[in-house]
């Protein structure tokens, strides 16, 4: 199923000589009202007119993070002010915020991909959606709203949090699809058995996850434990918000992300050099028909890679490889590049282990020390001591075998592991430089 | 002739082990033997107590994780080399003891040792085949 088979299925050459179109006017754009691109552009002696093939964008400088810090609040709008209808921005729990501004197409091009997205993961019209993600300032409660009633869905605009009544209203409204965090989706399983309700017996069908990375393993478990297909979404506020990328539910492999309105690079996140078609490196994204914040050659920190063969679901846009972490999470431990997402990879393959799960990372005598937090429960309890170690020195045997490094294993009694209404605080690093 | 064990998982910080005698008490359920087996990260409670079940809904409402366990209260007779006679009768009957602690009352002129073993029921059928007093679970919980 398609919400705009057109242009799902372009052919090839068609997406590209869109693209570049796109792209050459956005330069344009950018640099003719953004003083921030015009110097980079002018630094990098780059100017718009040397935009002849897609090829010629890996000449243009990246955009940051900090890029956005350094022109807080406004200063990346190329639209005068009157002309945003909406002012969204991330957490900022690294300083201030990064604020971005959408004008009334940029709100309704974002519905329509959103729409897409949704049909995508197997929605349609009459689907009761029960969107759990935070609105505000973040992107994702919103985000996923206007995209549902473009859809012609019915939407339940719960937000985070509350977790007893998100229960209830999904018990009695009869919800069917539902939008939240992996792991808020887990915390509400748990939740329910707890109040003695089955979270499998639902008439929840679809699940469309996002905002935080994610593994196989754990949509396993969702996939089980809630009795429905997890579809793994992807966006960033920065480029738009959620439904930049999403999987389809034919393929659930790979996460199509929507071309004739974004250009996805993967690079060496050490050296910034584009890499060959299918390598993993960091994520770059250059969005090509935004009006409010043009982003151009916008590094995600998102590690993953591209996967250009055809897809079983006709969609010919290229495919993102799951999020296997973030550029900047990566935790160095003992000079080994360690993602959190690899350490649950590994969790989740021992028998019977939740996966509630935290990293400490601290360091003893100038040595790092990696304390893997695994909760105990029912399955994995024992009364008897041996069978109790013999799990700790299994995982960390695991981790030891896939990763390379020694961690002592802590088994921790249930639910002291703080929970998360959001994104799931995974790492706690204590080391001092 | 199987007795009825909860045990409990307690990670070694300051206040737990309180936590589950509160959390029993005030559930109304009284303790009738226990042994603690610990590591430097958690514990391993394990109990015999009068309402084994009420216990162990307690306890898991009070956010532990329980589990319940069939172990065997064997009768020993309270003189030198009595519990000596007993190993020795699990040893030729080839049995082994996964962990034993003792109970906190007599029984009689014999002390009351818990055993769990891999195989209670091979190893209740040696023992009374031996004329060693195995105690029922009942009798157990109202001592």
């Amino acid at each position: 199923m398609f919400w705009n088979e057109e242009f799902e299925t372009l052919p090839r050459a068609a997406i590209e000589s869109l693209q570049l179109k796109r792209l050459q006017h956005v330069v344009q754009k950018a640099c003719a009202t953004v003083p921030f691109y015009r110097e980079s552009f002018a630094r990098a002696k780059v100017t718009p007119e040397m935009i002849r093939s897609l090829d010629d964008l890996r000449r243009i400088p990246f955009t940051l993070k900090q890029d956005m810090r350094d022109n807080y609040p406004y200063g990346l709008f190329a639209v005068p002010l009157e002309e945003i209808v909406r002012i969204h921005a991330s957490s900022g729990t690294t300083g201030k915020p990064t604020v971005v501004g959408y004008t009334q197409r940029d709100i309704e091009m974002w519905a329509e991909l959103m729409a897409r997205s949704f049909v995508a993961a197997g929605a349609h019209r009459g689907d009761i959606i029960h969107n759990a993600y935070g609105y505000g300032l973040f992107t994702g409660g919103l985000g996923a709203h206007y995209g549902a009633e473009k859809l012609g869905a019915s939407v339940i605009p719960m937000s985070g949090g509350n977790t007893k009544k998100q229960i209830m209203i999904m018990q009695d409204f009869g919800s069917t699809i539902l939008t939240c965090t992996p792991s808020y989706s887990l915390y509400l399983a748990e939740a329910a058995a707890e109040e003695g309700i089955d979270m499998s017996e639902l008439k929840l069908r679809i699940g469309i996850f996002g905002a935080e990375p994610w593994t196989e393993e754990i949509r396993a478990e969702i996939e089980s434990k809630l009795n429905i297909k997890a579809i793994d979404i992807y966006g960033l506020s920065e480029i738009l918000g959620p439904g930049v990328a999403i999987e389809c539910v034919e393929a659930q492999k790979g996460l199509h992300i929507w071309e004739d309105h974004f250009i996805p690079e993967i690079i060496d996140p050490a050296t910034g050099e584009v890499l060959p078609p299918g390598e993993q490196g960091e994520l770059v994204i250059t969005t090509i028909t935004k009006e409010g914040i043009p982003m151009i050659r916008y590094r995600t920190r998102d590690i993953t890679r591209l996967i250009s063969e055809p897809c079983i679901c006709g969609r010919t846009h290229v495919r993102l490889a799951r999020m296997s972490g973030r550029s900047d999470d990566m935790l160095i431990i003992r000079g080994v590049n360690v993602f959190p997402s690899q350490i649950e990879s590994v969790l989740m393959t021992v028998e019977g282990v939740e996966p509630h799960y935290q990293l400490i990372v601290d360091r003893e005598e100038n040595l790092d020390t990696l304390e893997v937090q695994v909760e105990v429960n029912e399955k994995t309890f024992s009364d008897e001591i041996k069978v109790l170690q013999d799990l700790s020195s299994r995982i960390r045997k695991e981790i030891k075998d896939i990763l390379g490094i020694t961690c002592k294993v802590r088994l921790v009694e249930p639910k002291s592991i703080t929970r998360s209404e959001g994104k799931a605080k995974r790492v706690i690093d204590k080391r001092t430089m | 002739m199987k007795v009825e064990q909860i045990s409990i998982f307690i990670e070694n910080k300051s206040g737990r082990l309180a936590e589950v005698t509160h959390v029993l008490g005030t559930a109304g359920v009284n303790i009738r033997a226990l042994s603690l087996a610990d590591t430097s990260d958690f514990g391993i409670l394990r109990l015999i107590v009068d309402k084994t079940d009420q216990a162990k809904s307690a306890l898991k409402a009070g956010g532990f994780t329980v589990s319940k366990t069939e172990v065997v209260a064997v009768e020993v007779p309270d003189r030198p080399l009595g519990l000596y006679g007993i190993l020795e009768v699990l040893d030729r009957g080839k049995v082994n003891v996964e962990y034993m602690y003792a109970f906190v009352e007599r029984c009689g002129g014999n002390a009351v040792i818990i055993f769990r073993f891999d195989n209670p029921e091979e190893a209740i059928r040696v023992l009374t085949a031996n004329g060693v007093g195995v105690l029922a679970g009942e009798r157990v919980y109202s001592m």
